[in-house]
């Protein structure tokens, strides 16, 4: 019987030429910017996943056509490991596109993509395995597949169905890269940390994800589990808790002011509907980092997620009604 | 006669929906030839096939009429009073006539009870099965059920995924339907890696089949018949050994796959230390591997993966499987070292903070709950002199649920009590404890959540039947307390194949524990908590349980004994409290069916009742005692006599659960029972006789209701 790591030297395949993980990511970013999306730049409040980003949280609400893609680094404080496990992040990175409507040949274009950073499917096994999603402090839900290449979870495939509670028409299609997943795939690697993530054309000298993002692991990762200011962080939710609030009321006051006019439709128009959801994100990171500390009881925690969610219903409500006001004015 | 063919072309369905689609598809499309007269009328019932892949619902019906007969039908109007008035046509003849579309003059008479109506011989046309399929059959497809479904073009057009092209042929003519903004052609695809390219479907019938096998795709059938191969091709690489049959992971990856292979990948040795129960729900749940065992049945560290393409040359694919498995397998015994920094019974305390349910509370004060239930319930076996070891329940009770803190259930939950077990055969629990206990404490917790199915076994040991069976009554009696029993098809705590494990584990562990006292003392453990408050004021909790079990009860007597209806019936109008009394009961029954003695005790029995009820409505009372009258009649003195001398042997019987030797002994009432009904009349006038006949009869009908009540049993012709 061959000894199979014997084996696998043999039938390992060097992989001398794949991707850093930057040319990854410039392919990725090259391919969808030439099916006509938007390329957009990583949202600046922390998310825990790249759908929080109001690039598809607030665009997939409402009538209009729309086509995205960007890049996201998702953080999730319980998932950190103080950077000793090859496979977990604490921060990781998500290429998120965003079809609305999604085109009939979507999961044609999704599969171009793969050829794109040198997948040649001919020689790999793919399948779509059905895996619905769904986020209750968000209150969306769609259904979809995860996308496994030779049994690795290369992308998360979702057809949005509801979002912040309203039904969506158009609906979307989200693709969700795992960018991490896909490199060491692609390189061959076992630990993320070997990742390598750019090589200096000048001299060869490759810089690895390790290099870049180690420190972020271990510091965040005893941040979040041992010297995150419980007290201070329920103080930050309670504030931006509250100032979200105070936003969607004068909002919905401004929509029971009857009195019509230019000047009403422009503050409507005007009103920062945007910075109440940097808001709510606040508050879900702050959730997060408290959840991790261990610091939400048992029966506190269905509460929180509850405020939060009705923040992000609050708001989705209000941006589509903004939306509608600015289909007025057009 | 052409064949039809529909073809649903689909985005990838989910493998665990596609059987019962196909299923569905078939019934809903045959109903609707058969209704609209377009099957053959040389066919039955089962007529047609179905054809199921990831990407396609299909359907194949030979021999589909192309028109249907047109109809002769008689219409019936107005009465002819309303319709003729003084010889004329009134209105109302006019608008039947317009309505049926002929001439008034060609309005006919029939006479019915009612009197004498207007009546229309009418001819439907039949119409083409092109026009029917095309008109009928969409709605057919919206209707398909799905256990989740999505719209992806406007809401209320919905399937469980986008479909992308339909193939609806009468031979090779192309019905005209449309779905969703789809219309039907003859352009279907296959493969969509191997086989990139539209094909044409070139007619209705075994051509789609053939075309679809040219574009790399094949039948159900065929695609588990092919992994099969290839799975024995695989391991015959390594000598003596074999893959382990998972019928469930079969059908996920044979509904996976279009034109499946095999390949056989390996792990390093080192991970054979994980014990098996990880790598194998890593193997199958995370990866859909099937396990490979030697002959002894021991794991080997290798695998096979089912893939959707013709093979793997270069062994690139297997490269990829190998490096996947090998990273589930490192985080595997990163989470068991990681856990084992803080033993279960350190995490107790955690358990505070872990929601059992929003009103319920936490997982700690469940753990508290189950263990005073523990406690009750070993007390009640232990007095009925079977062999229970309190200590050993009470302590697998307090570490049951602690194994939801730890990193290995977190990442495989469906290794909940699993892990548990595994950790405590490992982990010193309290320097007092023996290791023999150690080991019955550790399988009570590994096998806490069985059964999980009605194929799973029941716990091992006593000890770990009453932990399962406390922890579900717990569940069970929190959220009936709180009125959300199950409702239809809503079960979201799975409260239904909880109480089917209760029912199961009683029975096979032959417990003396009465469902009612079980839920009793459940309810009890939530006296004065927090839950408690949150409790329902208006549900009626013991009825609702009883009513709850009643129906668990006969499902266990029907689907997992296999008893008969009416034996079921029978036995539970006898009593439905005693789990195990219910079994010995409802076996004697059966035993004893087939007697011809039994056949005509049950149609007396339905005569005893019938009596007895109809004396009752009549407010005519039995005799409080049964008295030797001197007036009795002969038949009516034997079968008191026959009474008074077995009823205390059938009394001995039943003290000791022999059913079926007390039904033996009552059969043989028959003949004096069938002598005083041939011979004696009940409802005489004289009071007396009357009211000491109908007691003699009500002792006789208690003697076999006691068991169970034979007016149920449906007797043969």
């Amino acid at each position: 019987m061959l000894n199979p790591r014997v084996a696998e030297q043999a039938l390992n395949p060097s992989k001398p030429n794949s991707l850093t993980f930057q040319e990854l990511i410039l392919r990725l970013q090259t391919f969808w910017a030439e099916r006509g999306c938007v390329l957009q730049q990583p949202y600046d409040v922390e998310v825990g996943a790249g759908t929080m980003a109001p690039e598809t949280f607030l665009r997939v609400l409402g009538p209009h056509s729309y086509k995205v893609a960007y890049v996201q680094p998702s953080r999730r404080p319980a998932d950190g490991r103080y950077g000793e496990n090859p496979n977990r992040l604490y921060k990781h990175t998500q290429l998120q596109v965003v079809l609305k409507p999604p085109p009939e040949n979507v999961q044609e274009l999704y599969l171009e993509s793969l050829a794109a950073i040198g997948i040649d499917l001919r020689q790999h096994d793919i399948k779509f395995e059905e895996d619905n999603w769904e986020a209750p402090t968000l209150s969306a839900w769609g259904v979809g597949w995860q996308v496994m290449l030779d049994g690795l979870e290369v992308t998360q495939f979702t057809y949005f169905q509801q979002c912040g509670g309203v039904d969506l028409d158009p609906i979307s299609a989200e693709l969700t890269y795992g960018l991490e997943r896909i490199t060491a795939f692609l390189q061959d690697v076992d630990s993320i940390y070997d990742i390598v993530w750019s090589r200096d054309p000048e001299n060869g000298k490759a810089t690895t994800y390790g290099d870049v993002r180690l420190a972020d692991e271990q510091q965040f990762s005893v941040y979040n589990f041992e010297l995150a200011d419980v007290e201070k962080a329920w103080k930050h939710f309670d504030l931006c808790e509250a100032e979200c609030k105070t936003l969607l009321e004068r909002y919905s006051e401004q929509i029971k002011d009857k009195k019509s006019g230019d000047g009403v439709a422009r503050d409507k128009k005007r009103f920062p509907i945007l910075a109440a959801y940097d808001l709510c994100l606040k508050c879900s990171h702050l959730f997060n980092i408290l959840d991790a500390r261990g610091a939400i009881s048992v029966t506190e925690r269905v509460g929180v997620i509850a405020r939060v969610r009705a923040l992000a219903v609050g708001i989705a409500r209000a941006y589509v009604d903004q939306q509608r006001s600015y289909a007025a004015a057009a | 006669m052409p064949d039809f063919l529909l073809e649903i072309g689909c985005e990838e369905i989910p493998a665990r929906m596609i059987d019962a689609a196909a299923q569905d598809l078939w019934a809903r499309t045959a109903a609707v030839l058969q209704q609209n007269k377009l099957a053959p009328e040389t066919r039955d019932g089962i007529y047609g096939t179905h054809y199921s892949t990831p990407r396609r619902l299909a359907v194949l019906f030979p021999d589909v009429r192309d028109t249907q007969q047109d109809m002769h039908e008689t219409m019936v109007g107005p009465s002819a009073a309303i319709a003729y008035k003084d010889g004329q046509p009134t209105p109302a003849a006019h608008a039947f006539a317009k309505k049926a579309g002929i001439d008034v003059s060609r309005l006919e008479r029939v006479t019915t009870a009612k009197g004498e109506y207007l009546s229309a011989k009418v001819t439907k046309k039949g119409r083409s099965a092109s026009e029917v399929l095309a008109e009928l059959l969409p709605k057919e497809i919206n209707s398909l059920y799905w256990p989740k479904n999505m719209y992806w073009r406007k809401p209320g057009e919905v399937f469980v995924r986008p479909v992308r092209w339909l193939v609806a042929l009468l031979d090779a003519e192309v019905i005209p339907l449309e779905f969703d903004g789809i219309r039907a052609g003859s352009q279907s695809r296959g493969h969509r890696i191997l086989a990139p390219s539209a094909i044409q479907i070139p007619s209705a019938g075994s051509s789609y089949v053939d075309a679809l096998r040219a574009a790399k795709v094949l039948s159900r059938g065929e695609r588990e018949q092919q992994i099969r191969k290839a799975l024995d091709a695989a391991t015959r690489t390594l000598p003596g050994a074999r893959w382990r049959e998972d019928k469930n992971l079969l059908d996920t990856v044979v509904n996976l796959t279009e034109w499946p292979s095999a390949i056989l990948g390996a792990f390093d040795h080192e991970f054979l230390q994980l014990p098996e129960e990880v790598l194998v729900t890593v193997m199958r749940d995370h990866q859909k591997y099937f396990a490979v065992e030697d002959g002894a049945g021991k794991l080997l560290p290798h695998f096979l993966a089912v893939l959707n393409t013709d093979g793997d040359p270069q062994g690139i694919i297997r490269h990829g499987h190998d490096r996947v498995l090998r990273a589930r397998f490192n985080d595997a015994r990163f989470f068991w070292q990681t856990d084992q920094k803080h033993p279960l019974r350190e995490r107790v305390q955690w358990l505070k903070h872990v929601t059992f349910q929003k009103d319920l509370g936490s997982y700690y004060e469940k753990t508290l709950r189950v263990q005073r239930l523990c406690s009750w319930l070993c007390e009640i076996i232990r007095q009925s002199g079977m062999t229970i070891r309190p200590g050993v329940v009470h302590k697998a009770a307090y570490l049951a649920k602690t194994d939801l803190t730890t990193e290995l259930v977190k990442e495989f939950t469906e290794l909940q009590g699993v892990v548990g077990g595994l950790y405590a055969r490992v982990q010193e629990l309290d320097s007092e404890i023996p290791d023999a206990t150690r080991q019955l404490i550790a399988q009570a917790v590994y096998d806490q959540y069985k059964p999980e199915s009605m194929e799973d076994s029941v716990p091992q040991t006593p000890g770990g039947a009453v932990l399962s069976i406390a922890d579900k009554a717990d569940t069970i009696a929190g959220m009936f307390a709180l009125g959300l029993q199950p409702t239809g098809s809503k079960d979201p705590f799975a409260l239904r194949r909880q109480a089917n494990g209760i029912v199961r584990t009683i029975a096979e562990h032959k417990l003396p524990l009465n469902l009612s006292d079980l839920f009793r003392d459940a309810r009890e453990t939530y006296r004065g908590s927090e839950a408690e408050r949150k409790f329902s004021k208006e549900i009626d909790y013991a009825g609702a349980v009883r009513e709850f079990f009643r129906e668990r009860l006969e499902f266990y007597l029907r689907d997992a004994l296999g008893f008969k209806y009416d034996v079921i019936k029978a036995v539970l109008a006898s009593g439905s409290d005693d789990v195990v009394d219910v079994v010995a009961r409802a076996a004697a029954v059966k035993s004893v069916l087939h007697m011809p003695e039994f056949q005509a005790i049950a149609a007396a029995c339905k005569r005893m009742r019938n009596i007895l009820k109809q004396a009752e409505e009549k407010g005519i009372e039995p005799a409080a005692k049964l008295e030797d009258l001197p007036a009795s009649s002969p038949e009516e003195k034997d079968l008191a006599a026959y009474l008074d001398l077995n009823a205390p042997k059938v009394e001995t019987n039943r003290q000791k659960r022999e059913y079926a030797d007390a039904l033996r002994l009552l059969s043989t009432v028959r003949d004096q029972v069938d002598a005083f009904f041939d011979k004696v009349m009940v409802m005489v006038e004289d009071e007396r006789i009357r009211a000491n006949r109908l007691a003699l009869l009500q002792t006789l009908l208690r003697e076999f209701s006691t068991i169970a009540d034979f007016s149920e049993i449906v007797t043969g012709s």
